[in-house]
């Protein structure tokens, strides 16, 4: 058996983003621990899952992986080099193997800039020389997500939200990077939208052999689209698995929590499940809680959640957890109620 | 901004082609379909005319503008005679009352040095604003807060009375500069003065905008493709200045018009007999009562020339809107 290396290992990367007061003289009062000591494997032509609900820095970590944020410390490795250590020259160059589509298909295209000057702009910026001309480079790449290749002298704004998320496709795979960080591609669209832009990532991998870190918070978004999914709670990771086996066999008590708030398209299933309500809200991540994270919201936390801070272990294989108490084998589906007291029927 | 490539594609004989307008194009297509604007541009276009050859118009017409005709003076105090001070075929708006002076001529002179002024007291604010401004909000950090607290204090300034009580030592010391005493250093301190209390506007407009577009996502996605400081600079951010850039310059030059005027006739101005507009308008005064044709003439004039650009400002910013209707 081969032994295929990862396209990018993270190991204990932090981002703090520094609270600073004081108007001239400023000085620094605390820390927004984003991201909180993440480790994850990416493998080439695989999709990775990040989830998470909002501000639980998923797509700080997403940033941070492509060094568009600096890290505070942690390394990244990213095809056997380590991303911090490397210089902004050989960073630049570096850049042509990692891309980013970005959430916000409107903020993410220069109003004033057209469409052809947008795709072409990751060959100029790299000084590539496409075979057979820009010109039918930027065609080509047009054509290939979807666009008409005529429309490549048109702004950003003649576009509707779908087609300039296609324009970003097109500029992120411009260059062929092996590793496309997806920070939350389709949650700005429509739903009907989203499945073709789905549809029309997976294809581009398939077609490149892409790998991509696709960070949302709609669980079932990631399970079509993930080979493993990592689930981040206030800047940690609390359980990675294989998408199906994460979709079936939760482990970590916030991954149930997220399982059972996706809706069910079948009335009958939908009225009858259980799902569990997490009561009070996210803790600020500038004084996120001591022991486990998730101690103030789980219904299973105990003293040792309070004051130990669980570390992300191995249970089974390629599945890790970071619980003091995980619901192991517990449930089958998750139309099945477990255990606990804070449920509502 | 010029854009190169306007066929970056070859397309199939078969199909139209759809042919893209850049926003400069579309932008000026807007100006010209909009009645106001041309109207505008076209005062504007004619007194920047009659001002650059006003020598040229004067010897065609035969008048001067520093040639005295007492003899066409009433007696008792030297007002002009004849109907609207003295208009009449040789002299077509009429006479200065005590000198009999003509009015057309001085006017066309005073253009030359009202818009001189102005024009290059707004280039000069413009240029500097938008340099500081990008500085300002490209920089953050110290530098940021440095340059803001500099636009608060210059802002701070009571203009009028700094002005009126620096204009003279500030007049010695440029001609200590090897500038010509007189009139030359006299303008050459207007174009300062105007220019250092002006810039500061600009300045926080362009710092505001970069600090806003700097956040936005395409600049994170330039910096993901490899773009440099310098290419995210002129390439991304630049162009979505220019419609500030332009609209402000509309905004400035009438007012440093205004202002110029203002402040000759607080005396702060060009040496008589030189004239401006202001400095017309300042020795009009005194004799509204009697003769309020010669006060009207200077004033026409600088109303046109500020109305026109605050409307030709207006008519720009609806043109230049990439968000407005299709056309």
């Amino acid at each position: 058996m081969t032994q295929v290396s990862p396209i990018l290992k993270v190991s204990n990367l932090v981002k703090h983003f520094p609270i600073t007061s004081g108007g001239i003289f400023q000085r620094t009062t605390g820390a927004v621990k984003a991201v909180d000591g993440i480790s994850l494997e990416v493998f080439p032509g695989e999709t990775l899952g990040l989830v998470g609900e909002s501000g639980c820095g998923k797509s700080t970590a997403g940033r941070t992986v492509l060094r568009l944020l600096e890290p505070t410390s942690g390394s990244i490795e990213f095809e056997g080099q380590n991303l911090i250590k490397v210089s902004k020259r050989e960073l630049v160059f570096m850049r042509r193997e990692m891309q980013m589509i970005f959430q916000d298909p409107y903020s993410s295209l220069n109003p004033r800039a057209t469409v052809g000057d947008i795709i072409s702009a990751p060959f100029q910026v790299q000084g590539v020389k496409p075979v057979g001309g820009l010109r039918s480079a930027v065609g080509d790449l047009m054509e290939r997500v979807g666009l008409n290749p005529e429309h490549f002298n048109r702004y950003p704004n003649e576009f509707s939200g779908g087609q300039r998320q296609r324009i970003g496709i097109a500029r992120a795979i411009a260059l062929q990077p092996k590793l496309i960080v997806c920070d939350e591609p389709v949650s700005a669209l429509d739903v009907s939208i989203q499945a073709q832009i789905l549809n029309l990532l997976a294809e581009i991998q398939k077609d490149f052999g892409i790998a991509y870190v696709f960070v949302a918070h709609d669980l079932s978004v990631v399970r079509h689209i993930s080979d493993r999914v990592a689930v981040m709670y206030l800047g940690q990771i609390m359980e990675s698995a294989p998408s199906e086996l994460l979709y079936t066999e939760p482990l970590h008590p916030y991954t149930h929590a997220l399982l059972s708030a996706i809706p069910i398209p079948d009335p009958d299933l939908e009225r009858n499940r259980e799902r569990i309500i997490l009561s009070g809200d996210l803790p600020s991540p500038s004084n996120p809680p001591a022991g486990c994270v998730f101690n103030t919201r789980c219904w299973k936390a105990e003293d040792k959640c309070r004051s130990e801070r669980p570390v992300l272990r191995e249970i089974s294989m390629g599945h890790q957890v970071a619980c003091h108490f995980p619901e192991q084998n517990l449930i089958e589906t998750i139309s099945v109620a477990p255990t606990g007291t804070d449920f509502i029927a | 901004m010029a854009r190169k490539n306007n066929d970056v594609l070859e397309v199939p004989q078969s199909v139209t082609v759809t042919v893209g307008r850049t926003l400069t194009q579309i932008a000026w297509l807007r100006l010209r379909r909009d009645r106001v604007a041309k109207v505008c541009m076209a005062i504007l276009i004619f007194i920047a005319f009659i001002a650059i050859f006003a020598p040229l118009i004067c010897n065609v017409l035969k008048i001067d503008p520093y040639e005295f005709n007492s003899a066409l003076l009433s007696d008792d105090g030297g007002l002009p005679s004849g109907r609207f001070g003295g208009v009449s075929l040789a002299h077509p708006l009429g006479i200065e009352p005590l000198t009999g002076r003509d009015i057309l001529a001085r006017l066309l002179y005073g253009s030359r040095i009202s818009l001189f002024i102005a024009v290059t007291a707004t280039a000069i604010t413009v240029v500097t604003g938008v340099v500081i401004g990008i500085l300002a909000g490209n920089s953050r950090g110290r530098l940021d807060t440095f340059l803001s607290r500099v636009m608060d204090i210059t802002l701070a300034f009571p203009l009028l009375l700094v002005i009126i009580a620096m204009s003279p030592v500030l007049e010695q010391r440029i001609a200590s500069f090897g500038i010509p005493e007189g009139n030359s250093s006299r303008i050459v301190t207007l174009i300062l003065v105007l220019s250092v209390f002006g810039w500061p506007y600009l300045a926080r407009l362009i710092r505001g905008q970069v600090l806003s577009l700097r956040e936005r996502e395409f600049v994170e996605a330039a910096i993901s493709i490899g773009s440099s400081n310098r290419r995210i600079l002129f390439k991304e951010l630049l162009p979505n200045l220019w419609g500030p850039i332009l609209i402000y310059t509309t905004i400035a030059l009438p007012g440093l018009i205004g202002a110029e005027a203002t402040l000759a006739f607080l005396g702060i101005s060009v040496l008589p007999p030189t004239a401006t507009w202001g400095s017309m308008l300042q020795e009009s005064v005194s004799y509204f009562s009697v003769d309020p044709f010669y006060f009207f003439v200077p004033l026409t004039m600088l109303l046109a020339a500020v109305l026109s650009f605050n409307l030709l400002g207006d008519a720009l910013r609806d043109a230049l809107d990439p968000k407005a209707g299709r056309m």
